[in-house]
């Protein structure tokens, strides 16, 4: 049960660090001390998180499925298992689930009661994926959603929201933009926006893409 | 439980705030939290669906007004306290004051496990009750403890787009009674059967259904 001295510091200076630093500066010692965690690796975890993980994944994937029929056809039968055969990710979790958009329908994905989310190919969620605002609307008014993201689309244009509300997974295939003919799939993957594969977005028009 | 974390339907939250090049994380605690959940879920002291329900039984003032990161790290200490790894006391000193219990911990050889979603897919112990294109009513309950059924499907009609497998039941998961391996759907409902007839006449919301919360409909 070691004691370093930077804890003790920190009971002096205790009002200068926010409730949420103390509290969890204080469960994460009392957890080490006690043999549950080990700090190194609590180090290792947020350097994953930080550098390895993030929504470059999913885009590679999006871009392989829109040169690649047969690839796009296994993944929107079993995307966990076709997504695996690509060897961008150690391994994709299992009940991941790629819900493809259409003229006729656009997909969105949403967590009402918590945040559940395609963390193997999208990374961290973002806040506002989160929040109460995106979980209490997502569901019931998904226009005003995607009108906050700045996204109109047509009056007819079908909306299917996908309340993830067990431990499958969505990720959304939205549509290959116009004008990308002959486009190589790592330009096409600079197209992919975190939130058209969300649903909240569309993705970037080959004018708009990093050059 | 009809807490307010099931969100779905409710007004008064706003708008929606993209936030332009959002960070991993907004503070280095945030890191520290999914860091700990990661690691402690080694122990199997607790599972998954115990950690959602002990953010769920967070006071409802304590969860609204809490970010993310918060409401997991008050979940952990709750879990932690309820799976006696740790004491009020020692929460309270900010250090332990006994050794731990003998449970496996994570070193960096087991780093790809906390990076890897489990399977939640279990052997089914009966054949599945409904097909895709059947039309089912998501009962009306209101257990006290974690349900997966959203309070804003319960009662209406819907139809069974697909079947998923059978899977963990987090129902029974979360409090301690084991797997219980129950069938999952995907069931879609019309916006106008979910909120009336002012909903947009385009919206189709799904969601994943188990086989307990669903009774066939005509």
């Amino acid at each position: 049960m070691a004691m370093s001295t930077h804890d003790h510091d920190d009971q002096h200076h205790g009002s200068e660090l926010s409730e949420p630093q103390l509290r969890v500066r204080a469960l994460e010692t009392i957890l080490t001390e006690k043999g549950y965690v080990d700090p190194a690796v609590l180090d290792l975890i947020v350097e994953h998180y930080e550098t390895k993980t993030g929504p470059h994944v999913g885009a590679r994937v999006i871009a392989r499925a829109w040169v690649d029929p047969a690839f796009k056809a296994s993944l929107l039968a079993d995307a966990t298992q076709a997504i695996g055969t690509l060897g961008l990710v150690s391994r994709v979790g299992d009940h991941l689930i790629a819900v493809e958009n259409t003229p006729e329908r656009h997909n969105m994905v949403v967590c009402t009661l918590c945040s559940c989310y395609p963390w193997d190919v999208l990374g961290l969620p973002p806040v506002w994926y989160k929040s109460a605002p995106y979980r209490s609307r997502a569901v019931m008014d998904p226009r005003g959603v995607l009108g906050d993201f700045g996204v109109t689309l047509p009056a007819q244009t079908e909306i299917r929201v996908w309340d993830s509300t067990a431990e499958t997974r969505f990720m959304v295939l939205p549509a290959r933009p116009a004008g990308t003919e002959g486009w190589s799939e790592e330009r096409l993957a600079s197209l992919v926006t975190r939130d058209c594969m969300i649903g909240t977005g569309l993705p970037r028009r080959p004018e708009e893409a990093a050059s | 439980m009809n807490g307010v974390h099931d969100m779905g339907g409710m007004h008064g939250f706003g708008k929606v705030e993209p936030e332009p090049n959002e960070p991993p994380f907004h503070a280095p605690w945030e890191g520290r939290v999914l860091a700990l959940q990661r690691a402690i879920r080694f122990t199997r002291a607790w599972n998954i669906d115990m950690s959602r329900d002990a953010q769920e039984r967070l006071p409802a003032p304590i969860y609204l007004s809490s970010s993310y990161y918060q409401r997991w790290e008050l979940g952990m200490e709750r879990n932690a306290l309820e799976q006696e790894l740790i004491g009020a006391d020692e929460l309270a000193a900010g250090h332990a004051l006994r050794p731990g219990k003998p449970l496996p911990r994570m070193t960096k050889d087991d780093l790809a496990s906390a990076f890897t979603r489990g399977s939640f897919f279990r052997p089914a112990p009966t054949a599945a009750r409904f097909r895709p294109g059947d039309r089912v009513r998501a009962k009306n309950i209101n257990p006290t403890s974690h349900t997966r059924l959203p309070r804003y499907v319960r009662g209406r009609v819907g139809v069974v787009e697909a079947l998923r497998g059978c899977h963990v039941f987090p129902d029974s998961a979360a409090v301690g009674r084991g797997d219980d391996p129950q069938w999952l759907y995907t069931v879609v409902f019309d916006g106008r059967e979910l909120w009336g007839a002012q909903a947009d006449p385009s919206l189709k919301v799904s969601v994943e259904a188990f086989e307990p919360y669903l009774e066939p409909a005509r």
